[in-house]
């Protein structure tokens, strides 16, 4: 079958949206193409690099970032559908010079290394502190780290990470069963 | 991605008109699948009518014996609802098996049916427990509204709205993952419990297999109503011919797939219930 001859307005510009959002703390308001997703609006736009794309179809989770405290795919959503919504970056995570605790056991146990995958795999590791508490064991991490893919070195130490990291995010008696 | 026109309704009856004045208008819930489609300019819809600003469309409640699920539920929500754990946990374990957790935070369980991948997982709970999707104007009952790959019943402007699912019985699925994409290779729902006469009283959807999208079988229902358990299944093979044969599996192996997973399936209902 031959493809039938794109028409010219299927390419034009769709009139742009004025929003706003907040990232990371911060008010944004933007003027943007209705078709451009999270992770372009934080690179591209707001230069907040940190958010990655690996893969840009929604496999690898180097471009995970929070919605409202949730973690999600930011190569996969319209800025326009998070309008009004709070974003966080990895940019958004430590407090000025102190690293985010699961940043800290990240730096601890070594579970980086290039690096690439790091800023999505702290924010989803966040986000299985939100849905199951402060102490994680070794499966629950496995399991829920299925979405989000490094190429380096393996698991070993992210893992050990992930759980050191969760104990200390729930402060002094997070480490106590 | 091509030019669309986005809109962001405040109510279902806006939504509706604003996919009626347009011929390809879509509707757009979580993204999971749409979003990706649109990137790869697999789909030029001319409008975009995104339902995340309808919150009655993502409750999770149970009214008159049934567990109602809002289209907009995302997977995580179902996945962790305690309604849907304590009344139907094997349609939150299914939820929980759906992509990864970062997808089922924005997928939703309306967008899933609407697409009716034919490896989804939803549409064969929604068959096995003979759930009821309520769209904007009418009740289809699940056994009508699966009509075949990416098809199903739905207007081009008709909305899901909740789907019902019957309480009564149990259920358990079981699913075999591609590993990279997580859709299933092979998924069967089973449903056991008090059939109305004239009907089984056990029911077996198939996911994953079929090039018709999601179907009942009903061979593998007849044996299992007569004798409920796995070697009830011994000998009972799908015809491979009928199945998905792709890059990831030939039909003969998807068939076997699906024989595997309605026995363990039967097995996990015989160890819930003894």
């Amino acid at each position: 079958m031959q493809p039938s001859p794109l028409d010219d307005t299927m390419l034009a510009a769709p009139p742009p949206r004025l929003l706003s959002l907040t990232v990371n703390g911060t008010a944004v308001s933007v003027t943007v193409d209705v078709r451009m997703l999270l992770v372009q609006l934080l690179r591209d736009e707001l230069r907040l690099t940190g958010t990655h794309v690996g893969c840009d179809t929604s496999q690898c989770g180097a471009c995970t970032v929070h919605v409202d405290g949730v973690a999600v795919k930011a190569c996969a959503v319209l800025v326009v559908q998070v309008e009004g919504c709070d974003v966080r970056t990895i940019e958004g995570v430590a407090t000025g010079e102190t690293l985010h605790p699961m940043q800290e056991a990240f730096r601890e146990h070594h579970g980086l290394q290039c690096g690439f995958c790091t800023p999505g795999m702290i924010l989803a590791a966040m986000d299985m502190v939100r849905r199951h508490g402060p102490v994680l064991d070794e499966a629950t991490v496995r399991a829920e780290l299925e979405g989000n893919i490094c190429r380096c070195t393996g698991y070993h130490n992210i893992v050990k990470a992930i759980i050191a990291g969760a104990r200390a995010m729930g402060g002094p008696a997070g480490g106590q069963e | 991605m091509f030019a669309f026109t986005y809109h962001r309704p405040d109510t279902l009856a806006e939504a509706v008109a604003l996919l009626q004045a347009r011929e390809e208008a879509k509707p757009l819930a979580g993204g999971q699948t749409l979003i990706a489609t649109l990137k790869q300019r697999l789909a030029a819809p001319s409008d975009l009518v995104d339902l995340g600003a309808l919150p009655a469309l993502r409750a999770i409640a149970r009214e008159d014996g049934r567990l109602v699920l809002g289209a907009m539920a995302r997977h995580a929500d179902v996945e962790a609802s305690p309604l849907v754990r304590e009344s139907l946990p094997a349609l939150a374990a299914l939820a929980g098996l759906i992509g990864d957790p970062a997808v089922r935070n924005r997928g939703t369980l309306g967008g899933a049916i609407a697409n009716n991948d034919p490896s989804a997982d939803y549409p064969a709970a929604c068959l096995a427990l003979d759930a009821t999707i309520v769209t904007d104007r009418r009740e289809i009952p699940a056994a009508d509204f699966f009509t075949g790959l990416f098809e199903t019943a739905l207007e081009p402007d008709e909305i899901v709205v909740k789907v019902l699912f019957p309480l009564g019985g149990e259920g358990a699925y079981e699913k075999f993952r591609n590993p990279a994409s997580r859709y299933a290779m092979a998924g069967v729902f089973i449903w056991r419990g008090e059939a109305l006469s004239g009907e089984s009283p056990v029911r077996v959807a198939v996911t994953g297999a079929g090039q018709g999208g999601v179907f009942r079988w009903s061979e593998a229902e007849a044996a299992l109503a007569a004798h409920f358990s796995p070697t009830a299944l011994a000998g009972l093979v799908l015809s491979a011919d009928e199945m998905i044969e792709d890059i990831h599996g030939s039909g003969a192996y998807r068939a076997h797939l699906a024989g595997a997973m309605a026995r363990r399936a039967v097995a996990r209902l015989m160890t819930a219930g003894a």
